[in-house]
């Protein structure tokens, strides 16, 4: 369970152990992490695999570049795991990221006004975008799905309306999203790992965290538990937009420019990336940390295919039949247990 | 699919019975109970056979190991004399038993034909034949005497239909074995009548039926012997003309008080008032009263409308109009916050969909009421819950191997006391039980009830919706009985008999009629 730390093995703490012991609990150790996280499994197999293939896949930047590749589909990603624990589905997350470039860009530009200013007001409407989709859905009754692909072509529409269809100009403050610390440390990898972290933390630790896996596991029960359902559906499409609206401007800062075509068929990276993670799309399951190495994963078969010059339409190939085979390894092992 | 056994049709008019089934010293097991206890039955062709008993006899597992779904522990079944191995609901079929559960197997959205031919479904050239589905499913229908078009979807029909199209489903695939789970349940009487004469139709037909009912008439109008069940054993086989009394003395075998261990407390101050709600074709000007150390039960018929009026008090529903006070404090319509905080609390009907989230901890489970109050800043303090749910655990004697243990895979009982636990974090003034022991074992039952106990000698006010009415009269102070949606009567708990409480139930359905 997502709230219940793993506890050690009583073999490992209690007793001062041989060595065979401790190797004999070093592998129990390693088979319970395997077992409850296949996703984790499968990346690191995945990265013994492009190590022997690639000399270059290990190395500090080419390792940094994975993690820049997989920024935008993990901060958009940690979005989708509220939403879908809690039995929902959002796929208005890319064209949420591509408006918040687009209205960050044209507010700086167009109108002037402060680089920082215009970041919170690319956020702002980011936000709106999920608010209407937590209202749509918690309010209207709307089925999730429905709600957000409306939401999907809204939220394009206007990024096309404001760009007029042509790219924008971006700040220096965006371009410091794309940028590195130190000369060496890739803004977006930083971002990606706090916002993770705060997705865990958020998940485990808050109200609405708690309330997310009871609404998913059972909306009815969490309701006439006293919890208010409507209210925190409208807070977990907000909040999905709100780290939607953070990876458009990683994506901005990356590309230096707003586009207004940015971040197409990201959502449907980001749901592979969460439901790699192990979390169900019948809702009440799925951790943070999961959905960081589903992106992960994502990338580093994207990254290891570029390094071994496979052409990217195989890419595709090989991506969809790693999502049908990680999820499917899941099942069989949940069925197992 | 065609059994490769010969029909057996012997009619119980002529010589000696054939014996279509017979189970012999039946065990089975659950963990912490005995569900089956040596439990011996036999079922001749063109018979119905009664099995009789207390929810929580064993009628249902013994259903289930007839019908494939539970694998015996111990024992042997034979049909048609030979000895037989269950180990699917497949297998059952295949040798002629079928089982028509309370709940229907059938797809709502298809066609009645598709519905009794399906996987079966004739074929022509790879694809299925509509018009010979049609006609098949037309046989089948006329069986039942279901005359209605078979390519109306199922969906449209009321239960009593989609009953009648289960059992035409069941004949279509030659079961000469039929168990029926408490099918007038939730019929009116005149579909009861019915069905009871197309049992007795398909009695005369060769059919063997196994008939589970708690209603006694029944038994006597359709039944041919009586097994009585109680706590997992087979108490005797009877003939179903033997008396009530005798019936229900085997059936009960002990004292009510026994089984229902109420410790009653003087009621005291007012805790809960409902005054005039209304529901618009649900229920009607409903008024009632719980006070301190008091359980009042709401008694009637499935149907009357005992768990709408629980779920309007608590708001999970909305009403039309009323008032529901709480200490004095006016509860807020349709608001489950604003209940919890006025200090109610309900344990929802079906706690499988309403009560528990079944694939999260006890301990997530025992939090969510408290998650609320254990929450400061947004920020939830999990030691607090953690240690409450231990308390709980404790307090409740939840059998569980853990708190951090999957309420999947707890036992009925155990989950039913989890679902009152995430209560007792919260100390509702008034707790709202709706059928709190269904589905639940004996020795769980009695738990549930000295924690009802608990909770009025605390001071606190329960008010009990059962199907149960054994349970009604042996635990309420006060009975309100409910009949159309309105409250018909009420019983002190010395006046509340069987006969006094089933006697205002049914006099304003009759009056009702009559209009």
């Amino acid at each position: 369970m997502p709230t219940e730390s793993t506890a050690p093995p009583s073999s490992a703490t209690r007793t001062t152990p041989s060595g065979a012991d401790r190797l004999g609990s070093l592998t129990y150790q390693a088979r319970t992490l395997a077992g409850q996280n296949g996703a984790l499994v499968a990346l690191l197999l995945l990265g013994v695999v492009m190590a022997l293939m690639s000399p270059v896949f290990l190395s500090t930047q080419n390792l940094l570049n994975v993690g820049v590749q997989a920024a935008v589909v993990a901060i958009l990603a940690f979005g989708q795991t509220f939403v879908i624990i809690s039995g929902g589905i959002d796929l208005s997350v890319g064209s949420v990221a591509a408006l918040t470039g687009i209205v960050t860009g044209f507010m700086a530009g167009t109108y002037g006004v402060n680089p920082v200013l215009a970041i919170v007001l690319g956020i702002g409407a980011g936000l709106a975008c999920g608010l209407v989709n937590g209202v749509l859905v918690a309010y209207g009754r709307l089925p999730a799905f429905i709600a957000t692909l409306a939401m999907l072509s809204v939220a394009r529409g206007l990024a096309l309306v404001l760009s007029d269809g042509v790219p924008v100009p971006q700040s220096s403050a965006v371009a410091w999203f794309g940028s590195t610390v130190w000369g060496w440390l890739p803004i977006p990898v930083v971002i990606m790992v706090a916002l993770g972290a705060l997705a865990a933390f958020i998940l485990n630790r808050t109200y609405t965290g708690r309330a997310i896996y009871a609404i998913g596991g059972n909306e009815e029960a969490a309701r006439l538990s006293g919890i208010n359902v409507r209210r925190q559906k409208l807070v977990i499409y907000g909040l999905a937009s709100s780290f939607a609206a953070v990876a458009g401007l990683v994506l901005a800062g990356r590309l230096a420019s707003g586009q207004p075509q940015a971040a197409a068929g990201y959502e449907l990276d980001a749901i592979a990336a969460v439901v790699i993670g192990g979390a169900s799309l019948a809702g009440g399951q799925g951790r943070a940390f999961g959905t960081l190495v589903g992106a992960l994963v994502l990338a580093v078969i994207r990254n290891g295919l570029n390094l071994l010059n496979v052409s990217s339409f195989w890419q595709q190939v090989v991506i969809g039949a790693v999502i049908a085979l990680a999820v499917l390894s899941d099942t069989l092992r949940r069925r197992r247990s | 699919m065609t059994t490769p056994h010969a029909p057996a049709t012997g009619s119980p008019a002529t010589g000696s019975p054939v014996e279509l089934l017979r189970v012999d010293s039946l065990v089975k097991r659950f963990p912490g109970v005995v569900a089956l206890d040596g439990v011996s039955f036999d079922l001749h062709a063109g018979e119905v056979h009664v099995l009789l008993g207390e929810n929580g006899a064993g009628k249902s597992t013994l259903i289930k190991c007839l019908a494939g779904v539970y694998q015996p522990d111990g024992g042997t079944i034979h049909v048609d004399g030979a000895p037989v191995h269950l180990s699917t609901t497949a297998q059952a079929e295949a040798l002629g038993i079928a089982t028509i559960h309370q709940e229907f197997n059938l797809v709502p959205g298809l066609s009645i034909a598709e519905n009794v031919m399906l996987g079966r479904q004739p074929r022509r050239f790879g694809l299925i034949d509509p018009r010979r589905t049609r006609e098949a499913a037309e046989a089948a229908l006329a069986r039942v005497g279901l005359t209605i078009d078979p390519r109306t979807p199922v969906s449209t029909l009321g239960v009593a239909r989609q009953q009648l199209v289960e059992i035409a489903k069941a004949l279509s695939l030659d079961a000469r074995i039929l168990i029926l789970d408490e099918p007038t349940a939730a019929l009116s009487d005149e579909e009861v009548d019915r069905l009871l004469t197309l049992m007795a139709d398909l009695r005369s037909s060769g059919v063997g039926q196994v008939f589970i009912s708690h209603h006694l008439d029944e038994i006597r109008r359709i039944g041919d012997r009586v097994t009585v069940l109680r706590d997992g054993a087979a108490v005797g086989t009877v003939p179903a003309s033997t008396p009530t009394d005798e019936l229900v003395r085997m059936m009960v075998g002990r004292s009510i008080t026994a089984q229902y261990p109420r410790e009653r407390t003087a009621p005291r101050a007012e805790l809960l008032r409902v005054e005039g709600l209304t529901t618009r074709g649900s229920f009607e000007d409903v008024s009632l009263t719980v006070h301190e150390g008091e359980v009042v039960g709401l008694a009637g018929l499935v149907g009357a409308g005992r768990t709408e009026v629980l779920r309007a008090v608590f708001g999970a529903d909305r009403y039309d109009s009323g008032t529901v006070h709480v200490r004095g404090r006016r509860v807020a319509r349709h608001d489950v916050r604003s209940a919890i905080a006025a200090g109610l609390g309900l344990v929802p009907e079906d706690r499988k969909a309403q009560g528990l989230v079944l694939g999260a901890s006890v301990a997530e489970n025992l939090g969510l009421v408290a998650l609320r109050a254990a929450s400061r800043g947004g920020l939830v303090d999990r030691r607090r819950l953690r240690a409450m749910a231990t308390r709980i655990v404790t307090d409740l004697r939840i059998r569980t191997p853990g708190i951090g243990a999957t309420v999947r895979n707890l036992s009925g009982g155990n989950q039913q006391k989890v679902v009152m636990g995430k209560w007792f974090s919260a100390d509702p003034a008034v707790l709202l039980l709706d059928e709190p022991t269904r589905g639940v074992d004996v020795g769980a039952k009695v738990e549930i009830y000295q924690l009802i106990n608990q909770l009025t000698a605390a001071g606190r006010g329960v008010l009990l919706v059962s199907s149960d009415l054994p349970e009604v009269l042996g635990m309420a102070d006060r009975v309100l009985v409910m009949a159309q949606g309105r409250i018909v009567g009420e019983l002190t708990h010395e006046e509340a008999t069987q006969d006094a409480v089933m006697a205002l139930a049914v006099k304003e359905v009759e009056s009702s009629r009559a209009h």
